[in-house]
């Protein structure tokens, strides 16, 4: 499967061009996304199970030396994100056919949509920095098209929003690959922790800092989160799902990626405020807001400042707990906007002033919001106990106190903002309306909601496995020099 | 790179940063065209010699990296994307509201027309 890398990228394309040529029968379309999206799926977890069991997967195109070659790389770390994006992103294609919304019937829909998996699947398996940086522009080009697909008054205002600031992220982007250009002479990932170790100090604080702000804005960290909470909620809910549940996740594995391997040790201090600064100021605006929608793209915000606050403590145990964190919250913030699109269907809004009494309406769609509401905020017996006592342990073990006092706080509000929702929305007696019982939506929707309920359930049965994966997976992400951590650059 | 690449570019990236920061989408797209001819510039300047070519030739001793020409190329038909997809965006804002400037965030307005906070901010009358 030496040369089979790129199909992961190479498929969804070629089905997104498949899709524009059958844009006539939405049938065709969906036939040709679910056989693209299930055949990428299926074979993410066998490239998974290969990884773990062999060892890395490399492809070159076109048979150039490694340097010069489009390179694509499976790692542990992008095995696993390349599982999780594709399952989600499955499941929410199936949710979409489901509710049928106008969105999806649109047929350019099923071609962006596409595109989507292509650039997710490619910024996980990209072996040099320029390609990581095509793939976010594919990715981040379908994105455009999804969100202002209706090209209504609301998605444009917000559209152009989010278009304006991640084209001029990727402007900061394509600088930052020109000058690791210019001073390293490669682009390759696996090259470049060995030629930028041996750059001036100053030098290299210059292009992390360039890197880690492109990247900051893609994973919305504190200073640059702004763009978020207000372009999610305009996009259709299983769109919205996949963007809450991934797209800042590639950011996060973008940084993940250029701290650890590249830039170890440096700017520590600055990561661990801006974490800090994240985590709260998101759950804050998360409790200010009055709409679902809105205050859970806050708690996408919020949630990223733990991932960040791992990557800032640094060493194998904080990278592992990071890679545990982001497997739990993918599903997790995915099924909460699900459950949120079930609402919205029956109701027509998600604010929660017009809405009352669902949980007396549906109890088991209380249940589904339930259990991803309470892993999120990080009670025991879910999985986001174990990524946030993870992300804790180490900060202890540092003696970075104040951050894990920051964390423990930000998940009481977290927990505070959930029951907003919890009663606003489904407590309280049902409206007087002439709706019957049990909430109207497609049994397709309800599904695959269960399915990715199940899914963070099983994060959390599987804690121990999983976090098996993600030690090993945070022992390769260690710089080759071995270096004992600590000992700074002279 | 010469010292005149090297002003070009400062000056594409100022305008570009000036024009971006502004309200009304034309404007911004200007901005995004000009930032990107200037990322361009200067991938093409990152490790190569200006006017020598980028293959081996007979009798040319001298070759630049022909890398960067690569990457450049990549980043001219990324761009070309962007802006029209931009432009496309500011028509149809245009066809709904008459203009294209970019309006505040919803919960924003909310909030401003709240009676206490127009008063905190001595709301004009």
């Amino acid at each position: 499967m030496t040369g089979g890398l790129a199909l992961f990228v190479a498929a969804p394309l070629a089905g997104t061009a498949l899709c524009f040529v059958a844009a006539r029968s939405r049938t065709l379309q969906r036939s040709v996304a679910l056989v693209v999206a299930v055949g990428v799926t299926v074979a993410s977890i066998a490239l998974l199970v290969h990884v773990d069991t062999v060892g890395p997967v490399t492809t070159s195109m076109g048979g150039w030396p490694d340097a010069i070659s489009i390179t694509f790389v499976a790692d542990r770390l992008g095995a696993l994100m390349l599982v999780i994006g594709n399952v989600m992103m499955l499941a929410v294609l199936v949710y979409a056919i489901g509710q049928g919304s106008r969105d999806e019937q649109s047929p350019w829909y099923a071609p962006a949509y596409l595109a989507l998996i292509a650039g997710v699947s490619g910024a996980f398996l990209a072996g040099d920095l320029f390609n990581l940086f095509v793939c976010f522009e594919i990715l981040l080009m379908a994105s455009y098209v999804l969100l202002t697909l209706e090209g209504s008054d609301d998605q444009i205002r917000s559209g152009t929003t989010y278009v304006v600031l991640n084209v001029v992220e990727s402007l900061v982007l394509v600088t930052g690959v020109a000058l690791v250009f210019a001073t390293t002479g490669t682009l390759s990932m696996a090259e470049l922790p060995e030629r930028l170790a041996a750059l001036p100090d100053g030098v290299a604080l210059g292009l992390s800092l360039l890197l880690l702000v492109a990247f900051g804005l893609k994973a919305a960290v504190f200073p640059l989160f702004s763009w978020l909470p207000d372009s999610y909620p305009a996009a259709p809910s299983p769109v919205s799902a996949v963007f809450a549940g991934l797209l800042t996740k590639v950011g996060v594995y973008a940084i993940l990626r250029t701290q650890t391997q590249w830039f170890p040790d440096s700017n520590r201090t600055l990561l661990l405020v801006v974490a800090a600064a994240t985590m709260v100021v998101g759950v804050v605006g998360a409790i200010a807001q009055a709409d679902v929608k809105r205050i859970l793209s806050f708690h996408i915000v919020s949630q990223i400042g733990y991932m960040i606050a791992g990557i800032a403590l640094g060493g194998v145990a904080a990278v592992a707990a990071v890679v545990f964190y982001v497997v739990h919250h993918i599903p997790v913030k995915t099924s909460l906007f699900l459950v949120d699109g079930i609402v919205e269907q029956d109701e027509g809004t998600s604010a929660l002033d017009r809405l009352s009494g669902l949980a007396r309406r549906s109890g088991l769609l209380a249940v589904l919001f339930l259990v991803p509401a309470l892993s999120l905020a990080g009670l025991p017996p879910f999985s986001g106990f174990i990524g946030k006592l993870g992300v804790v342990t180490v900060g202890l073990d540092q003696g970075e106190w104040w951050i894990v006092a920051v964390a423990l706080v930000v998940s009481i509000l977290t927990l505070v903002s959930m029951m907003k929702i919890w009663t606003g929305a489904f407590w309280g007696a049902a409206p007087d309306t002439d709706r019957d019982g049990v909430l109207r939506h497609h049994p397709l929707m309800a599904a695959v909601t269960w399915f990715v309920v199940a899914l963070t359930l099983a994060v959390a049965l599987f804690a121990g496995p999983i976090y098996g994966f993600a030690e090993r997976t945070a022992a390769d992400l260690e710089p080759v020099a071995a270096t004992p951590s600590g000992g700074g650059a002279p | 790179m010469s010292l005149a690449q090297a002003a070009l570019i400062a000056v594409l990236f100022s305008v570009g940063t000036f024009l971006v920061l502004h309200r009304s989408l034309t404007r911004i797209i200007l901005g995004v065209g000009l930032l990107g001819n200037g990322v361009n510039l200067l991938i093409l300047t990152s490790g190569s010699v200006p006017g020598d070519a980028p293959i081996l030739g007979e009798g040319a001793t001298d070759l630049t990296d022909p890398v960067p020409q690569a990457l450049v190329l990549t980043a001219i038909v990324i761009g070309l994307a962007i802006v029209a997809f931009l432009l496309s965006m500011a028509y149809r804002s245009w066809t709904i509201d008459g203009n294209d400037v970019v309006e505040d965030d919803l919960s924003d307005r909310r909030i401003a027309a709240e009676p206490d906070v127009a008063e905190d901010f001595g709301e004009e009358t």
